[in-house]
C-alpha cells in the first residue's frame, strides 16, 4: 500500500512574490477589474510506500521540512490520498 | 615550496568554475583543483570554493539540490572544522540552503536577471577574506543573477549587524548605501555575509569576474589575495 502526498509550497506573504505580480498585473491589463492579487507557488505529487498513515505523514512532514520547503521564506501543506 | 591547492566545487550546471579556476590559478603558489560534486574526497584543499551558475538547473530552489551532494557532506564537514569556505552566487545560494550562512536568496525585486557591473562597499575588512581592502573601501565588482534578493527574519538581521557579518553592501560610487544602488532588493542592501565564526563566506558578485584588467576591474583580486595569504602566507 501506498500514499500520494499531494503537497503544496507557498512564499510565506511578508515575501514579495514577483511572478505573482506579473500575472496579477496580466490579469488586470486582460480586463479582469476584480482581480486582486495572485500568487505563484509549487505543487508537487510524492508517492510514498508506506503502510501507515501516520508513518507517511511522518516522512511527507520530514521531506518538506528538509528539501521541498526553505523555511526562511516558504510554507507548506499537504493531503495524502491512498494509492493501491 | 609545494603548492597551496584550492578545491573549486563542480556541480552539473556549474558555469563560473572554469572562470574560478583560472582566476586562483594566476596567484603564484596557489593550485586550483577541480571537486566533481558526486566525489567524497577534497584533495588536500586548503580552502573550498563554490563557484556560480546553476547547479542542478536551479530546480525546485536555486542550490537546494546541490545543498545535499556527496562533496557538499563533506564540505560542510570542513567548514564546521573552521576551514575557509567561499560561496560566490549560486555558491552563496547553496551556503545558505545548507544551513552555514543564514538567511535565504528569492527573486530579484524587479523580476529581471541581472548581468551588470555593481559597485559594493567592504563594509567589515578584518575576516579572512578581505583583510586585503581599505574600510569602506568602494569596488567595482560585476553580478549576474535573476534571485540575489537576500532576505531574512529581523532578528537575523540584527543577529548579522550585531556580529559584523555583514561584509558587501551594494552602494552607489560614492559608497551611499541608498534604495536606488541596491540592485535586486536585498535587505540592508546585502551583497555578501560572513558566518559568526568568520571562515564562511557568502556573496553573490562574482570577484573572480573582476581579477585582471582586461575584464575591467581589479576589484575582485583581493578577496582572493586576501583567503589565499590566510592558507599560504603569500
Amino acid at each position: 500500500m501506498s500514499y500520494t502526498a499531494k503537497i503544496k509550497v507557498t512564499l510565506r506573504q511578508s515575501i514579495l512574490d514577483v511572478q505573482g505580480k506579473a500575472v496579477e498585473h496580466a490579469l488586470k491589463n486582460l480586463g479582469y477589474k476584480t482581480v486582486e492579487s495572485a500568487r505563484i507557488g509549487k505543487y508537487i505529487e510524492v508517492t510514498i510506500n508506506e503502510k501507515e498513515l501516520l508513518q507517511a505523514e511522518r516522512i511527507c512532514n520530514e521531506i518538506c521540512q528538509k528539501l521541498l520547503s526553505n523555511p526562511v521564506m516558504e510554507n507548506y501543506s499537504f493531503e495524502l490520498e491512498q494509492v493501491n | 615550496m609545494a603548492d597551496v591547492t584550492v578545491g573549486v566545487v563542480v556541480f552539473p550546471g556549474s558555469n563560473c568554475d572554469h572562470d574560478t579556476e583560472y582566476a586562483v590559478g594566476s596567484f603564484p603558489g596557489i593550485k586550483p583543483v577541480m571537486l566533481w560534486h558526486n566525489d567524497h574526497d577534497l584533495q588536500g584543499a586548503k580552502a573550498i570554493i563554490l563557484p556560480g551558475g546553476f547547479s542542478y538547473g536551479d530546480y525546485l530552489r536555486a542550490g537546494s539540490i546541490a545543498r545535499f551532494s556527496p562533496i557538499m557532506q563533506e564540505v560542510i564537514d570542513f567548514a564546521r572544522k573552521g576551514f575557509p569556505v567561499l560561496g560566490i552566487c549560486n555558491g552563496f545560494q547553496v551556503l545558505l540552503e545548507s544551513g552555514l550562512l543564514e538567511g535565504a536568496l528569492s527573486r530579484n525585486r524587479d523580476k529581471k536577471f541581472l548581468c551588470c557591473q555593481t559597485t559594493l562597499k567592504a563594509v567589515n575588512c578584518s575576516t579572512i577574506f578581505t583583510n586585503r581592502y581599505q574600510q569602506d573601501e568602494v569596488l567595482s565588482i560585476p553580478i549576474a543573477h535573476g534571485e540575489g534578493n537576500y532576505f531574512a527574519p529581523p532578528e537575523v538581521i540584527n543577529a548579522l549587524q550585531e556580529h559584523d557579518q555583514i561584509v558587501f553592501q551594494y552602494c552607489d560610487a560614492t559608497g551611499r548605501v541608498t534604495d536606488e544602488a541596491n540592485p535586486n532588493g536585498s535587505l540592508q542592501n546585502i551583497a555578501g555575509i560572513v558566518n559568526r565564526q568568520g571562515n564562511v563566506l557568502g556573496l553573490m558578485p562574482h570577484p573572480e569576474r573582476a581579477s585582471e584588467m582586461r575584464l575591467g576591474s581589479l576589484d575582485g583580486r583581493k578577496l582572493f589575495e586576501s583567503l589565499f595569504s590566510h592558507i599560504a602566507g603569500v
